[in-house]
């Protein structure tokens, strides 16, 4: 967890009587809405279809039991008893009434929590591996990096009106599960040959409407230049990215436009001015943000206690714990997964109950820490091996252990036409039926592996690029189509998925989705080659047949 | 439209000039970028001062042979969401180290004045009269900052490090 010291609790407190003081000059007048809709963007408020929505940032993923229990206060008191996840580590409510947003933004604040910067044109949330400081796999908890990204953007003079959004994840682990490839900016963090720590830094990825991986621009940045670097690059991009088409105005499209190299070259050029001066990472900067993080004090445990083996006697246990529980870097503990993606449900969306009883667990068994990660499911980073069986036991019933993640059923969706006001089409009913169409669980573990992302227009906000399926509402003469793309992938090896066919209409989603499936069984080598594997060993060509020639 | 500097209302002196316009004599004057470049040996003979504004879409860099003969620069908000000038503000400052007055002009709210006094506007021609009279209430709305900027102001990474070290003042020297 990372502790807010006065400093922070400070600028929340002044943002929040900010925040109050312009709702009450827009309700009188003095502001226009076109004035007022960047202010209230830029601390998460956006109007939608049927209300106003509030999104508050859950920076780098972490929650404390607190801050989680205060969330579920604010959809039982403000919304309408539930809240919905979202693939950037935020929650949304969506059901809240302006003049009710101060009181609730005042609740959140209490507790640390806010919906700055989660919308606007300027940098926003930073993202980053929500198996940080649990896995065994990385070099550093990258949210110490975020952590000073999220202070270095906080408010920022010079980039809170930038040409559009601007997105940066990180990750430490060479297995990427933060996206970094579809980022304005992705951070991966690794030690070179000398063991210091850098950054590989890419740049201009991204989804949306046009949609790019992102592009290396430099190999090994030190550490402490993170935040002048990243200075340069905004520099560049506020100066120089495009204004007068909103949807070319992203970076990615000033990369590509300029391309890489030149683009790389006003950074640099610019990053020579400012390296050493005031934004430089001295050691005593890095230490007093990484002492303010606290870490759990973990037991002397061994691995698979007496509890756990004797539990894995049940098959359903076992079902759920080879499907929700990964390998954590400390012995006798693991990590926990926890799936909001139940058969029927839409996807990402917990109610202000099942928070409360996620909060108290964490609580009880976890350390107090929570996790948010991209695939809209939640996450106990440190549980003890030993308590697991009883762990399961809450989880299943508050309705929280479908053993389904990563699989076929754990998709991942955008709101779409059911709130927001820039969806073409629906999205959770889509993925409400694929999932039913898959509810037989040991069907789906036969098939693997499997990410179905679904957006219900072209913005892309349920990553349907990247989805291993990915499924794009769109518009026809005033009815709901789907585009289907096969192999796309969003971690280390991030790429775009392949168009597969005709658009198809929404009642023909399931089947279509089920023939795709149909053909990966038939044409895998082994139940061990992966869906994206083999749509990148084949193509698309036999799928495009098997799916669409029978029909 | 109310003239802000510093805090103050004030009277402006200059007299915005067309490209096509004669120059009045001994006033001072505000002439585009364009005229800047073009007149540039003109009028750094001219015995009154001469401002320039700046367009926004114009590097910044291209003003640096000129800044000499500026007594005022102004920059431009064509709407407040077009936030190009606060890079051009933040390296008329800190990187060709202007010492002038810097005037953001445009679309100018209360919204944004401490962002753009943080960028190191010091005078801003405010669109409503209103917000100019607010100017000191909304610089007061903030008391921390996380991010150093050229404005001297106290960052609270740097104020956390004071407290740590107790050197507070060496520290905050230091940006």
């Amino acid at each position: 967890m990372y502790a807010y010291d006065e400093f922070d609790r400070t600028l929340l407190a002044e943002r929040v009587t900010e925040f109050r003081g312009q709702v009450g000059r827009r309700l009188s007048g003095a502001l226009t809405e076109d004035e007022f809709k960047p202010l209230r963007l830029m601390n998460g408020v956006y109007l939608q279809l049927h209300a106003y929505m509030l999104r508050v940032a859950i920076p780098y993923g972490t929650l404390s039991a607190d801050q989680l229990r205060r969330m579920a206060y604010v959809a039982r008191t403000y919304d309408r008893g539930y809240g919905h996840f979202t693939t950037r580590q935020n929650i949304q409510f969506n059901w809240i009434k302006l003049e009710e947003l101060p009181e609730a933004m005042a609740a959140l604040a209490e507790v640390g929590v806010h919906g700055i910067q989660t919308s606007g044109n300027c940098i926003r949330n930073v993202t980053t591996d929500q198996w940080s400081a649990a896995t065994p796999e990385e070099v550093d908890d990258p949210r110490i990096w975020a952590e000073i990204l999220r202070q270095y953007s906080t408010m920022h003079p010079e980039f809170s009106y930038l040409p559009r959004k601007f997105k940066i994840a990180i990750t430490a682990a060479d297995h990427d599960r933060a996206a970094i490839k579809v980022h304005d900016v992705g951070l991966r963090l690794h030690r070179n040959a000398a063991g210091e720590l850098g950054f590989e830094v890419l740049v201009g990825g991204g989804l949306g409407r046009t949609p790019f991986i992102g592009k290396k621009i430099k190999d090994f940045l030190p550490v402490r230049h993170l935040l002048s670097y990243i200075e340069a690059v905004m520099r560049v991009y506020n100066q120089f990215g495009r204004r007068d088409n909103i949807y070319k105005a992203r970076i990615k499209i000033l990369v590509h436009e300029i391309g890489a190299e030149a683009f790389s070259a006003e950074v640099e050029k610019e990053w020579e001015s400012i390296r050493d001066g005031a934004l430089q990472l001295d050691d005593a900067v890095i230490a007093d943000i990484r002492s303010r993080f606290i870490y759990p004090k973990f037991e002397k445990l061994a691995d698979n206690p007496p509890e756990l083996v004797e539990a894995l006697q049940d098959e359903r246990f076992a079902t759920w714990y080879r499907s929700s529980i990964a390998r954590h870097k400390v012995p006798g503990y693991a990590i926990l997964t926890v799936s909001l993606k139940p058969v029927g449900l839409p996807p990402g969306d917990a109610t202000a109950d099942q928070m409360d009883v996620i909060a108290d667990l964490a609580e009880r068994y976890a350390f107090r820490e929570i996790r948010v990660g991209h695939e809209q499911n939640l996450c106990l980073p440190h549980v003890a091996q030993r308590d697991l069986p009883a762990l399961w036991r809450a989880l299943d019933a508050a309705g929280l252990a479908t053993p389904n993640v990563n699989l076929v059923s754990d998709i991942i969706a955008c709101p779409g036409l059911d709130y927001c006001a820039l969806a073409n089409a629906r999205a959770i009913p889509v993925a409400q039926d694929i999932a039913r169409r898959f509810a037989d669980l040991d069907r789906a573990r036969g098939i693997g592996r499997l990410h179905v992302n679904i957006s219900g227009c072209i913005n892309a906000c349920g990553h349907h690029h990247v989805g291993h399926i990915g499924i794009l509402g769109v518009e026809k003469n005033g009815q709901e189509f789907y585009q289907i793309t096969i192999g796309g992938r969003a971690d280390e090896q991030a790429q775009l998925g392949t168009l597969l066919g005709p658009a198809v209409s929404y009642e023909e989603v399931p089947d279509l989705i089920e023939r795709i499936v149909d053909a990966y069984l038939e044409l895998r080598t082994n139940p061990r080659e992966l869906f994206v594997d083999t749509v990148a060993r084949l193509g698309t060509e036999p799928f495009k047949e098997r799916v669409y020639e029978a029909h | 439209m109310k003239l802000i500097e510093n805090g103050h209302v004030i009277a402006d002196r200059y007299v915005r000039v067309a490209d096509d316009e004669a120059l009045p004599e001994g006033a001072p004057v505000l002439v585009s970028a364009d005229r800047l470049l073009r007149e540039g040996a003109e009028l750094a003979r001219r015995g009154a001062p001469v401002g320039v504004v700046w367009p926004n879409n114009r590097r910044i860099e291209a003003i640096e042979p000129y800044l000499d003969q500026l007594a005022l620069i102004a920059l431009v908000f064509p709407t407040f969401r077009d936030g190009r000038a606060y890079s051009q503000a933040r390296l008329l400052r800190e990187r060709f180290d202007w010492q002038g007055p810097l005037r953001a002009t445009g679309n100018v709210l209360r919204d944004q004045f401490l962002y753009m006094s943080r960028a190191g506007f010091d005078q801003l021609e405010a669109t409503k009269d209103a917000d100019a009279d607010a100017y000191v209430d909304e610089l007061k709305s903030y008391t921390a900052f996380y991010q150093p900027t050229g404005d001297g102001r106290p960052t609270i990474l740097r104020a956390r490090l004071g407290r740590v070290a107790e050197a507070p003042a060496q520290a905050e020297a230091a940006e």
